[in-house]
């Protein structure tokens, strides 16, 4: 019940957002409004990006460097399926309105981009996640380019000229609702007992053994959901530039990736968000820098890595919200009066 | 209770066990001892399954445990202290326990269990929310094995308890062990102070070089001239 109240309110609250900055930026008064919803769609697009990467890399310690592959399989699926089966799926649904076709379709090539994603993650994880060690980076780099040049290759999704021609279904409602999604599932994977054998697995892949968590079943479980939300990221990324080229899906899109959750914190999913809204934001704000902006770009980036080589937030916010579970359970078991200092103690970590 | 028969373990082209067989007896604590690289822990990550035999057989309690994998292994009653203890540093001793007891469901069992803990280490409950990477040495020891009865195993592998403790926080701790085996648990101790672990024990093993060269009564063992100067220092 609470949960259906929970879910509801986020939709209302996101559909007057999507009215508010409908009319405030696209139809309305301020100049330069198409120009800044798109940075807050493209900000958004990354903060599901960096928090369904941090799964993987920064709670289950698993280190990928493929996301943009896994981006790429679910932006050329799901528009693929809009592109090709769109006009069907209007047909089945012809008795709705517009927006609903629209719906239909969209969510039909969200469905489509996740599964062939959780699919792709599935062949990539189970091979590479069996071992302990890097492997997983060897292989996920690999993905990436070879996902990349196979697309360049295909000529029905445009090949090297790009794949032009996909219906724009996307927009601020949709982004955000995904970004809902993912901070909602890997928010509640964290506090599960999934979220502890992750977290098991990160710091002693040994010891976790040893107390009985199956390593391998959760290195792919973590790793399939965070391939599956880079997917649906993709198929709204598509939907939404209605262009699709495989030049925004080479590695460096995943080291983009990687950096945002660097900066933000590894393992912490504020600090995913915070660094995908900065790696979205920083680069447009030093546009008055003209062509120091590159320059100035990375040199801010340098001096927080070395000011903050934890990241912005660190773990510290992961930690904290475990010590606040912590103490609630003491103070619920009445030994222990509690303190200020548990909810402390993640700052050093 | 635990059969080792024939079994031999290789990493690579290196053998590390070689034909070894020994047997741990319901309710005993038994020691494994040797120099350093003589195949102790080998032993027991063969056991654990974290490595594999290639010959051999490993008997629990009349089930086979080559090719089981670890975590199925932990599932049917074995817990291993790993060597150099492996707490999870980053996290909480509570939360060290409480992954401990990972394959306990219910809520309520859990916190039993955890309060057990505290009454075997009394100092583990007054360091519940530190950071287990800021325990001293003998505090982490003692979170190892706590976590590691969180599992309530009837076998308990351990792992060289005493590595770079202090005299005192080893005997605590080994008193601890005494305990834990009263209380029902078969206790396979590795160790490389000979000495203590003689006294600790009943049955004892002498490994060397992947070869169990002895074997008896722990007392018998610790009278014997050729252990005295091998690996008691007298």
């Amino acid at each position: 019940m609470k949960r259906i109240f929970f879910v509801l309110s986020t939709l209302s609250l996101l559909g007057l957002l999507q009215w508010g900055v409908t009319t405030l930026l696209l139809d309305g008064p301020i100049r330069q409004g198409p120009y800044y919803y798109q940075i807050l769609i493209l900000a958004g697009i990354n903060i599901v990006l960096a928090v369904s990467l941090n799964l993987t890399n920064g709670i289950a310690g698993q280190f990928s460097i493929g996301h943009a592959g896994f981006f790429a399989v679910g932006a050329y699926m799901a528009a693929s399926v809009s592109y090709y089966a769109g006009p069907a799926i209007r047909g089945l649904v012809g008795f709705l309105p517009l927006a609903g076709q629209d719906a239909a379709v969209l969510l039909l090539a969200l469905a489509a981009a996740a599964l062939a994603t959780a699919l792709a993650g599935l062949l990539v994880g189970i091979p590479s996640l069996r071992l302990r060690g890097d492997y997983l980076a060897i292989v996920t780099l690999g993905f990436g380019e070879i996902i990349r040049v196979l697309i360049l290759n295909i000529d029905a999704v445009g090949g090297a000229r790009g794949f032009s021609g996909i219906p724009k279904l996307s927009n601020f409602f949709w982004v955000y609702l995904l970004v809902a999604a993912v901070i909602a599932t890997v928010g509640n994977l964290l506090r599960s007992s999934y979220g502890r054998a992750f977290i098991a697995i990160r710091e002693n892949e040994i010891a976790a053994q040893a107390m009985g968590i199956d390593v391998t079943r959760h290195k792919v479980l973590a790793f399939v959901i965070s391939s599956m939300f880079a997917g649906m990221a993709g198929c709204l990324f598509g939907h939404y530039t209605m262009y699709l080229h495989t030049n925004s899906f080479t590695f460096v899109k995943s080291f983009e990736i990687i950096i945002m959750i660097a900066i933000g914190g590894l393992g912490s999913i504020e600090g995913a968000v915070l660094g995908a809204v900065l790696l979205t934001v920083l680069p447009e704000a030093f546009r008055g820098f003209e062509s120091y902006r590159m320059i100035i770009y990375s040199l801010a980036l340098i001096l927080i890595m070395i000011y903050r080589p934890q990241g912005i937030l660190g773990q510290a916010s992961v930690l904290k919200r475990l010590g606040a579970r912590m103490a609630a359970r003491r103070s619920a078991q009445g030994n222990v009066p509690v303190t200020a200092p548990a909810a402390d103690g993640g700052n050093g970590g | 209770m635990l059969t080792l028969s024939h079994v031999s373990t290789r990493y690579g082209s290196i053998q590390a066990l070689t034909d070894v067989s020994l047997e741990v007896e319901k309710g005993s604590v038994a020691t494994l001892i040797g120099a350093n690289g003589a195949g102790k822990s080998t032993a027991l990550r063969s056991i654990m399954g974290l490595c594999q035999p290639h010959a051999g057989e490993i008997l629990f309690e009349g089930r086979k445990l080559n090719k089981i994998p670890t975590h199925r292994i932990a599932a049917m009653g074995i817990a291993l202290v790993p060597e150099g203890r492996a707490v999870f540093a980053n996290l909480t001793v509570l939360e060290n326990l409480e992954l401990g007891g990972y394959l306990q469901r219910d809520g309520k069992r859990l916190r039993l269990d955890i309060d057990h803990v505290y009454e075997v280490f009394p100092r583990l409950k007054e360091r519940m929310a530190q950071m287990a990477g800021t325990l001293s040495g003998g505090e982490q020891q003692m979170l190892a094995i706590g976590r590691a009865l969180m599992a309530h195993p009837r076998l308990l592998l351990l792992d060289e308890p005493s590595l770079g403790l202090a005299p005192l926080m080893v005997h605590a701790i080994f008193d601890a062990v005494d305990r834990i085996n009263r209380e029902g648990a078969t206790v396979l101790l590795v160790e490389q102070n000979a000495n203590l672990a003689l006294k600790r024990s009943r049955k004892a093993y002498v490994l060397e070089t992947g070869r169990i060269i002895m074997q008896g009564d722990s007392a018998d063992l610790a009278k014997d001239p050729r252990v005295q100067e091998a690996y008691l220092g007298e």
